[in-house]
């Protein structure tokens, strides 16, 4: 049996050595060998993971070093000799088996990490465009009535209803209609997007596919951040050979429709993930951000009806026509339908994706998959949502997933981006941080953001300062109602979410108490 | 990403080429950034005399050509070090101690953030999120990411730049990285 041999070339796996462990396993092996170069399981915290497929499925071993190369090899890697592997310090068995891959709902991500990603045949061999095929048989209405029925809400974080979105630029009237996918993913802690688009770029293509046949758009925009240069190579690759093999073009699968598609690189700045600031940015202007209405439904790209979607809302759409809108909606919890891909990461022991039907909660989460702080100290806080989410105490981990119960909470779940802090974290700094990044990503078009930020920091500076706290407390609470009120869009309006979380929940890092005694 | 040096000697040349980049994407829809980031991508930086071309090309003003650089971190109007080094600051690397590997990066390379080093090696930048998040903290350097970085990776990573700048060309390293 010839040796077949899977190490991902996903950006956090290369990140981790997985290109070093391809050459010495090349090096060292005196036989051919079947390198396959696969995406991400998105198990992050056993990367580079390397899997050797067997008569009996794949096993699993990671995090595998380049050092590790010569004792797996020893132990019998190139002879499939499963009982002296099976002894292997890293084995971790049949890779379907372990149980923080075994115990999720991979739906939109259900191809991650098995399939090569620019290799057709694999993505057709798993449903690949099955999805398309169905939609192709429906008529616009129809398309629109199934997205709806499946309940999905945006990804990006406003959890919009994606069906009534697709209505609005359905019922627009216009010659030339867009696509538009944000993949600007700026929000720290996050990277399902780029997850998805280096493991499994056709179900993007074929959801940006099935998105232009609803709403009889003709082309389609990936709006890619600059800081995913892997991305960026792969995306390209899938979409030139959809074009070659007519999944992309004047006559998608044989049909008579057009859709064209082109990846954009973002120039990074984190509000032109707003989706009128991408607009913007995609017509060649600066960023700044546009008021509303009109929507970018009715007055988008070039002042034309366009789609804006997240990656993994889009990515979500093929298989709710390969399965069905039921099977979809049948996960989840009250108005928040189907899977939510959650991102684990800062200090976690078990960092990576984890796809759960909404409903988990965060606890469950951060023990069960997480496995704890990595530096093994107690975790203190967790921000979920990306900077502009609040700081989570202890007392709030049994939060569900859920729009709803964070909204409750004066939370967002928003990206599904989970950030774990130990108890060494000083929560002072970290509202800091938010109206410093606030300052430092602000498009500039309002006062309440551009100028309440550096404000904010100047304030929060004092307070750590043991400055006037009580007044500049009172300050910093005006202040965060100005951005909240007076903000354009959530940029400023949001800021204020982790700073009154910190004040409120971590008050003690913010207001010393033992020099707290002494002021007036 | 080539030399400026090397061009600048024959400026018709070079005016060319730029020429030539404008022209195969001016007629995008929302061309300006493609012309940029292929720019940047062949001298690492958009050279001055590029915003002429580009204004002129595109029927804009200078000044507006400028604005559009300008509101874009990744931009830049002057020459970068042979290495562009991206720390993230994102949250989830805070969360890893990555303020206590910038403040080793700026010490031990004796630059702050947007500076480069004297002998033109490195540059280095903030960044804010690389999408590596679960293996923080991340390190970029040129294309490629870094995790689970510390100080010393980080000066083990930095020799490595310096000897591979000695022996190879830009090219080179790319590939034996
Ligand atoms: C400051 C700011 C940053 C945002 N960044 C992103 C982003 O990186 N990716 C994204 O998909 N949506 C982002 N959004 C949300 C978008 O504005 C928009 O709601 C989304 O792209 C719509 O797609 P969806 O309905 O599929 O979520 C951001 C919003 C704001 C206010
Ligand atoms: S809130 Fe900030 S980012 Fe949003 S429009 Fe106003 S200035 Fe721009
Ligand atoms: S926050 Fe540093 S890589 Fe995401």
């Amino acid at each position: 049996m010839d040796v077949k041999v899977f190490i991902p070339r996903d950006t956090t796996a290369l990140a981790m050595g997985a290109d070093d462990v391809v050459k010495a396993l090349k090096f060292q092996s005196k036989q051919n060998i079947n390198i396959i170069r696969n995406g991400s399981r998105g198990l992050f915290y056993l990367e580079p993971l390397l899997e050797l497929a067997t008569s009996n499925g794949r096993v699993a071993f990671g995090p595998v070093e380049v050092d590790d190369v010569e004792s797996l090899i020893a132990h019998g890697l190139l002879e499939h000799n499963i009982d002296k592997l099976q002894n292997h310090p890293l084995y971790l068995g049949l890779t379907k088996d372990i149980p923080y891959l075994a115990k999720q709902d991979r739906l939109t991500f259900a191809r991650a990490g098995i399939i090569d990603p620019i290799n057709l045949d694999d993505y057709l061999s798993l449903d690949g465009f099955k999805g398309l095929e169905k939609a192709l048989n429906l008529n616009n209405q129809q398309i629109v009535d199934e997205v709806k029925a499946s309940g999905l809400r945006g990804r990006g974080g406003a959890a919009f209803p994606t069906g009534i979105k697709w209505q609005t630029v359905l019922d627009a009237p216009a010659s030339q209609k867009y696509i538009v996918c944000n993949a600007d993913e700026g929000d720290s802690g996050t990277f399902a997007d780029r997850l998805i688009m280096e493991a499994d770029p056709f179900v993007l293509i074929e959801g940006m596919i099935i998105a232009g046949l609803a709403v009889n758009a003709t082309q389609g925009y990936i709006y890619l951040r600059s800081e995913y240069p892997q991305a960026k190579i792969i995306l390209e690759q899938a979409i030139k050979i959809a074009y070659d093999k007519n999944y992309l073009g004047k006559h998608i699968c044989t049909s008579n429709n057009h859709f064209d598609l082109e990846v954009r690189i973002g120039a990074g700045a984190y509000i032109c993930g707003e989706e009128t600031s991408l607009l913007e940015s995609l017509e060649g202007k600066r960023g700044l951000v546009r008021s509303k209405p009109p929507l970018p439904a009715i007055e988008g790209f070039l002042g034309q009806p366009t789609i804006v979607n997240n990656v993994i809302s889009l990515t979500s759409v093929p298989i709710i026509f390969t399965k069905g809108a039921q099977y979809y909606e049948n996960y989840g919890m009250g108005r928040s339908r189907g899977t939510l891909p959650v991102q684990l990461a800062g200090n976690i022991k078990q960092g990576g994706l984890v796809e759960l039907g909404f409903g988990a909660s965060l606890d469950t989460l951060i023990n069960e998959f997480g496995g704890g702080t990595y530096s093994g100290q107690p975790m203190k806080a967790i921000q979920v949502g990306g900077p502009l989410g609040a700081y989570l105490p202890k007392t709030q981990w049994h939060t569900q997933l859920d729009y709803e119960a964070f909204k409750d909470i004066d939370a967002v779940l928003g990206h599904g981006g989970v950030v774990v802090f130990d108890d060494t974290a000083d929560m002072a700094q970290q509202a800091r941080f938010a109206m410093e990044f606030c300052a430092v990503e602000s498009c500039g078009k309002c006062t309440p953001c551009r100028i309440g930020s550096v404000r904010g920091v100047e304030v929060i500076d004092k307070i750590i300062n043991h400055d006037n706290q009580k007044m500049n407390l009172e300050l910093l609470n005006d202040l965060c109602d100005t951005m909240e009120l007076g903000s354009l869009c959530a940029m400023g309006g949001m800021t204020p979410f982790p700073v009154r979380s910190v004040i409120e929940h971590f008050g003690s890092d913010l207001v010393k108490p033992s020099l707290a005694k002494g002021e007036k | 990403m080539n030399d400026l040096q090397n061009t600048s000697g024959n400026a018709d040349a070079q005016l060319n080429k730029l020429t030539i980049i404008v022209d195969s994407k001016k007629d995008l829809p929302g061309g300006l950034l493609p012309i940029l980031h292929d720019i940047q991508h062949e001298y690492g930086f958009i050279p001055k005399v590029a915003l002429g071309i580009i204004a002129t090309k595109l029927n804009q003003t200078e000044a507006e050509i400028h604005g559009v650089i300008s509101f874009y971190h990744h931009f830049r109007l002057t020459e970068p070090g042979a290495n562009i080094v991206e720390i993230c600051r994102g949250e989830a690397c805070q969360a890893m101690g990555s303020k206590q590997l910038e403040n080793h990066a700026k010490t031990s390379l004796n630059i702050d953030f947007g500076q480069t080093t004297t002998n033109k090696n490195v540059t280095l930048e903030p960044v804010y999120c690389l999408g590596n998040c679960a293996c923080a903290p991340s390190v970029k350097v040129g294309d490629n990411v870094h995790g689970r970085m510390n100080d010393k990776k980080f000066d083990k990573l930095m020799n490595k730049l310096t000897t591979f700048e000695l022996s190879l060309s830009d090219n080179k390293l790319q590939e034996n990285k």
